[in-house]
């Protein structure tokens, strides 16, 4: 039987130093550091799609980036099938970059404007000796079929197409390496609202049809509950909350969760609210309140809330959260 | 009807020189906007809705072109000297930008930013615009106002510059609100305390507002009426209410429809095939046609006028008959 979970997170960390100001150096105070992901832990089956939701600065995309390996995280560590994939080398590490896949939020920088679609792809192809040189045109037909490009798109250029059109390149051009996990970060949130549903329904066709492994990165919770299976919370670089798509948003446990889904604007006009879901901002990341990080906009954080952070906790239905307040809200929702 | 301005928009149309020939941006808008009443001009990017939004209070520059009647207060926006605009610009009419990093002035403190238009549009001594500036701050949320009008505005989150922006506008009690994607930048729970502070304005000082946005969620959530923008022209307008419960458009049934919906779960999405046309290269007849289920002939031979089909209600559609009836496929 083969073991259901993919890839592992264990306490993963990611510090970014800040530039340090001369008068801080006089000072003698240390660099300043943001951490822009703290003890994330969590795993992703086969098979799945996970939607990581959370607002700007959660560190939603440094998480993506490090699930690829664009950034190395500095503590903890992230297992691909039990490898630790800081330590892959040689062959092994590439096929680590073969196998798992990103896609990038902007179509409009992620794509080489001087090259064509062809070249594009080609490369791609050819960097992992995927198919022997003649069968390149072939599959380069194949792949621009797949996404339900024209085939006369292979020799233009990214400029000539549309924002959803260059996506479903930037798709392409992924799955040209056969890949089993897509990381795709904000993938549709550049594109019009029309043109976002038809990558969408791409997406979730050809997870279907190739049995992918999705990390859906986004901020429309709309989106997220749309196309995923389990979701994972974010705020200030830990993870909150995770469960089963139903169960968040139906019965979420979190406080911040909760504000999170009541300020997301309903599509019925009928349902309006008049009171904001949450008072507030993010508070600097560069200086963390101690405690629970969300204690500074919590309407019912308590004294415990300011001096000890709490655990991600197992409620039920393989449904976690980190509060103090945890079972007290799981019967009042 | 109740005390107050209204705006009164005939036949806009804005045109705009480029090497490719004059582009259309704007083409024979026509809406109203009453006091107290928020509007909504929805669409997508290239729909023409922040033009729109620039023509009426003549932000748009030479060579761009407007023509048409925008009648406020009694007078037309469009031919008055330009003195006399300026006085009902950010006076009477504010406007709201999408970008409050690059709409406010970098190297002036936010408090100058904020008496800068009350010098322009009050009588206020210098006291009084300082103590009228710390009012503003408070209305809208803006903690700790004293300390915070010497700040700079790469000193504010994103969701703090667009308050302030929202307190210049607000400054001179403006009758009309013009606001052109104020949340498009921010996060959800930020976009929340903004739109909510706009509609709690709104009511307390009986202003009317048009709100310019691409998320059907925001106005499903804040307007009272809607127009739906396509290729520069409004393809349907109504009430909040009438629109979202029965699209009269086969763009607007579309635009509904693409948004996910709770209990369809990774179904597919009823997706608009295509994509909106370049306005230097507009289909023959109705702009929507080649996107669109229901057209035939008849729409690629004549663009469909936008017509009255009910009390405040206007499509431009041959076949918003069609359209109404068949939105249970994906109700």
């Amino acid at each position: 039987m083969t073991d259901p979970t993919l890839i592992s997170l264990e306490d993963v960390g990611k510090v970014f130093p800040m530039n340090s100001s001369l008068l801080r150096f006089m000072r003698g105070l240390p660099q300043s550091r943001v951490n822009a992901l703290n003890g994330v832990t969590f795993e992703i089956r086969r098979g799945e799609t996970v939607g990581i939701v959370g607002e700007s600065g959660c560190g939603k995309s440094t998480l993506a980036r490090c699930l690829v390996r664009l950034h190395d995280c500095d503590s903890g560590r992230i297992r691909f099938e039990g490898n630790d994939i800081a330590e892959l080398e040689g062959a092994n590490r590439r096929q680590f970059n073969r196998r798992v896949q990103m896609i990038f939020q902007d179509p409009y920088s992620s794509l080489n404007p001087r090259m064509r679609v062809r070249q594009i792809l080609a490369e791609a192809l050819s960097v992992h000796r995927m198919r022997p040189k003649a069968e390149i045109p072939a599959r380069i037909a194949e792949l621009l079929d797949t996404v339900r490009l024209p085939s006369d798109a292979a020799d233009k250029f990214p400029h000539e197409f549309s924002g959803g059109q260059r996506q479903r390149i930037g798709i392409a051009r992924a799955l040209a390496v056969e890949p089993e996990v897509l990381v795709a970060d904000e993938l549709v949130s550049a594109l019009d609202v029309s043109v976002q549903a038809q990558v969408v329904n791409l997406l979730l066709r050809l997870q279907t049809e190739l049995g992918l492994t999705v990390v859906f990165v986004a901020h429309d919770l709309r989106l997220v509950r749309h196309i995923s299976h389990r979701v994972v919370v974010m705020y200030l670089g830990r993870v909150v909350e995770i469960g089963p798509t139903e169960r968040i948003f139906s019965a979420a446990a979190h406080p911040y969760t909760q504000a999170l889904l009541a300020a997301a604007p309903e599509m019925d006009p009928r349902h309006r609210n008049t009171k904001p879901a949450a008072r507030g901002e993010l508070p600097s990341p560069l200086n963390l309140p101690p405690g629970c990080a969300f204690n500074t906009r919590c309407p019912l954080a308590t004294g415990r809330c300011f001096t000890e952070r709490p655990e991600l906790r197992a409620t039920e239905y393989g449904h976690m959260a980190a509060c103090h307040l945890v079972d007290a809200h799981a019967v009042s929702a | 009807m109740k005390a107050g301005l209204s705006l009164e928009v005939k036949n806009l149309s804005t045109t705009f020189e480029t090497p490719l020939g004059a582009v259309t941006a704007v083409d024979g808008v026509s809406f109203d906007v009453h006091p107290g009443e928020v509007l909504g001009l929805v669409g997508e990017s290239g729909s023409g809705k922040s033009v729109t939004l620039r023509s009426l209070i003549g932000l748009i520059h030479p060579p761009g072109k407007v023509t048409g009647q925008v009648t406020w207060n009694g007078q037309d926006l469009l031919s008055v000297p330009p003195g006399r605009l300026r006085r009902v610009r950010g006076g009477e009419i504010a406007m709201i930008f999408q970008e409050p990093m690059t709409a406010l002035n970098p190297v002036l403190t936010v408090g100058l930013q904020v008496e800068e238009n009350l010098r322009a549009h009050t009588a206020l001594d210098r006291g009084q615009r300082r103590a009228r500036a710390i009012e503003l701050f408070d209305l809208v949320g803006i903690p700790d106002a004293k300390r915070r009008l010497e700040n700079y505005p790469h000193q504010f989150s994103g969701g703090m510059r667009q308050r302030v922006m929202i307190a210049i506008a607000l400054a001179s009690n403006p009758k009309l609100l013009l606001a052109d994607e104020p949340t498009t930048a921010l996060d959800v729970t930020i976009q929340d305390q903004i739109l909510k502070l706009i509609l709690s304005l709104r009511d307390e000082l009986q202003m009317g507002v048009v709100l310019v946005t691409h998320d059907l969620g925001v106005v499903a959530g804040t307007c009272d009426r809607i127009a739906v923008m396509y290729a520069g022209r409004i393809v349907e307008s109504g009430s909040v209410l009438e629109i979202f419960d029965g699209p009269r458009h086969a763009y607007t049934r579309g635009l509904l429809a693409s948004v996910p919906q709770a209990g369809a779960e990774r179904g597919p999405l009823l997706a608009i095939e295509g994509t909106p046309p370049a306005l230097s290269a507009l289909p023959t007849g109705c702009a929507f046609g080649p996107r669109c289920s229901f057209a035939n002939d008849a729409c690629r031979a004549t663009r469909p006028e936008l017509a009255e089909i009910g009390p405040g209600r206007q499509v431009a559609c041959l076949h918003h008959e069609t359209v109404a009836a068949s939105k249970g496929q994906f109700a």
